[in-house]
């Protein structure tokens, strides 16, 4: 009895780990993707036809388009794109495991010398433009917000303090005012407090937080009294439910953005090695097919992309290998930091 | 009839006419008649937030599901995009995960029960092990990425799926060392003794008696940290899964992405069309889960019908 029941075990182990391995590779078999297996595996000795990409998740839908593009046109090109954000992004890429990094602010000084330690040297370059829109509920009867307003309303100090709009600015009615805004690990997070508190992460913390910008816009549209901050195209797919404040005057549009007007434009970044470049003919292609076509891929991804001085300089970037990061010059217009503080301190 | 029979024992055993049980009898009954009522609803508290679930996705998900969702890859247009290489990777990642952490798991729990003597560095293990099963899961794809990503990197092809496989192996093995160990205490010493008496050997017992009869049981703890491993995303977004690829995984060294991590990046789109795509995603998901475990409990039963 005993062996017939070892023989069974045996065989049912067995069968049970057969399975799960036709299951992996009968998927690969079928599934009409055939000639693009063939492919991969053709090439799949040779690191040339790889492409990595890592990093921020705010980004990755235009690198995701642009991979999409090029893989239709050249389809032996193995591209993958992470979403690990920017930070893992840097750390990847400084220690030469991707190729080009997705990043949602620029580079930071710390994450220079980690890319100088591994002799990793980049080029930056533009790639979208973001706008992050505050809103609020239709009902609020304000239409614009300063830069030094919600300074008030959203920095530290505020914090137990200001829980009304006059409390703001006298002109303000008066009337509770609730907030909403991303929770600290996000990117947008970390772009508002430095654009508005001058310094990454100083936050109040008393406002209702939430990674996921949708249940945002549920809060703000559902209460009469909330103001929120969130990325634009959130407020775009919603402007039924929600009204945007002008910002120092300007409303935030994909218009505004790609200007640089509009005091709340982010810049987004792809950072690419420049020895990739170099030794990898396919990133090279890939880079300035991504360049070529931005206005496409930054509208797909629903973001503004650069204006067509900062595309110019991107290519020229690109062509002529300009290592380093200039993040001001990537909207366009100069020194944008200096006049943010002119605003601040009128 | 038990109870009843119960009652006439009291009774009988009691003093003469004591009412104090007689009385009691009716409380005793209503007591047993509400517990059990705590019971079921306990049951279904679980059962019914599984089923509002299933209901809530089904409906979102399945008039978006086809074949052309299954083997299509992302895109950035909602209405095309599929999930094949994500389907494929966590395929990949099962078979691979089953491969490399049930044989150490139920090694290391035999070791354990059966070979190790009882001392203070057995009792060392034993208590790691048991906290291991309860470290975050992302602490694991820290340590993946520092072991199999960047110092074992030329073995393992870097960010690739053995790198994710052999990370959450590491994450599901202490819980199948706990449940082999389990199966295994609960076989009578007896059976042990009765092989050592008839002058077999420890590895013959172990694997004509207790394996036998510890298999259910390691299968079942085997069922429950797969599907745990399947639907991670944390420790993958560590060790570097991908969350777009343009080509589909075909050897256990390329790049990958898996189904948990394009739900999540679907999630996140503003465009209401990936909301969707996610909830088919999610459908997806599920009946790979519901798949292997099937086969999984097809085998355990055929196991403890025999043992």
């Amino acid at each position: 009895m005993s062996r017939v029941v070892r023989s069974r075990l045996l065989a049912g182990v067995f069968l049970l780990a057969l399975a799960l391995v036709l299951a992996a590779c009968g998927g690969g078999g079928g599934g009409g993707q055939e000639e693009k297996g063939g492919d991969t595996e053709a090439s799949g000795g040779g690191g040339s036809s790889q492409i990595a990409i890592e990093g921020s998740s705010t980004v990755l839908p235009v690198t995701q388009a642009a991979a999409e593009a090029f893989n239709q046109e050249n389809p032996d090109v193995d591209i993958t794109v992470g979403g690990a954000g920017t930070g893992d992004g840097f750390e990847a890429f400084c220690s030469g495991d991707t190729q080009i990094s997705d990043a949602s602010r620029p580079i930071e000084e710390d994450e220079i010398q980690a890319c100088q330690e591994n002799g990793v040297e980049f080029i930056e370059l533009p790639v979208a433009t973001d706008a992050l829109s505050v809103v609020v509920n239709p009902q609020t009867p304000i239409d614009n917000i300063t830069l030094e307003q919600l300074n008030t309303l959203w920095c530290p100090p505020a914090e137990g303090q200001i829980d009304n709009l006059n409390q703001v600015d006298p002109s303000f009615p008066d009337q509770p005012v609730n907030l909403y805004g991303p929770g600290t690990q996000s990117g947008t997070f970390d772009y508002f407090t430095d654009e508005v508190c001058g310094e990454e992460g100083a936050s109040r913390t008393d406002y209702q937080a939430s990674e996921d910008d949708s249940v945002l816009v549920q809060g703000v549209s559902g209460d009469p009294s909330a103001l929120g901050y969130f990325g634009l195209s959130y407020y775009l797919r919603n402007q039924e439910i929600l009204k945007a404040l002008t910002v120092e005057g300007i409303p935030p549009s994909l218009e505004t953005a790609q200007s640089g007007e509009y005091p709340l434009s982010r810049p987004l970044f792809i950072y690419v090695s420049t020895q990739a470049l170099e030794e990898n003919p396919s990133v090279e292609e890939f880079v300035s097919f991504y360049l070529e076509n931005l206005d496409q891929f930054a509208e797909q991804a629903e973001y503004a992309s650069p204006s067509p001085a900062a595309q110019e300089e991107a290519r020229e970037r690109l062509q002529n290998r300009t290592t380093g990061t200039d993040p001001e010059g990537a909207l366009g217009g100069e020194e944008k930091g200096k006049d943010e503080e002119k605003e601040k301190t009128k | 009839m038990a109870t009843k029979s119960g009652t006439q024992t009291t009774r009988k055993g009691g003093p003469e006419g004591g009412p104090v049980f007689e009385s009691s009898t009716s409380m005793r009954h209503a007591l047993d008649w509400v517990f059990a009522v705590l019971v079921f609803a306990a049951t279904m508290v679980g059962l019914v937030v599984l089923v509002v679930l299933l209901v809530d996705i089904a409906r979102d998900g399945l008039p978006r599901l086809s074949w052309d969702f299954l083997t299509s890859f992302a895109s950035v247009f909602p209405e095309s995009s599929g999930i094949y290489p994500a389907l494929l990777g966590s395929l990949w990642l099962l078979a691979l995960t089953a491969i490399i952490s049930v044989p150490l798991g139920i090694g290391a729990a035999i070791y354990l029960e059966e070979y190790a003597p009882d001392n203070w560095l057995t009792r060392l293990i034993e208590v790691n092990i048991s906290n291991l099963a309860g470290v975050p899961s992302i602490i694991y794809g820290l340590l993946g990425l520092g072991i199999f990503v960047n110092l074992l990197g030329d073995i393992t092809g870097g960010q690739s799926i053995l790198s994710g496989a052999l990370t959450l192996s590491l994450l599901i093995l202490p819980v199948i060392i706990i449940a082999t160990r389990e199966a295994l205490r609960t076989i009578p010493g007896a059976v042990r003794e009765g092989g050592y008496a008839l002058g077999a050997t420890r590895w013959e017992v172990i694997k004509s008696h207790l394996l036998p009869m510890a298999l259910p049981g390691a299968l079942t703890g085997t069922i429950l940290a797969l599907s745990r491993a399947i639907g991670e995303t944390a420790p993958l977004i560590v060790v570097g899964a991908a969350t777009y690829i343009t080509f589909a995984p075909d050897s256990p060294l390329t790049a990958y992405s898996a189904l948990p991590i394009q739900i999540y990046s679907w999630v996140s789109q503003p465009q209401p069309g990936f909301q969707t795509a996610a909830a088919a995603g999610i459908v997806v998901l599920m009946a790979v889960l519901l798949l292997t475990n099937s086969i999984a409990i097809w085998l355990r039963n055929r196991y403890q019908r025999r043992a």
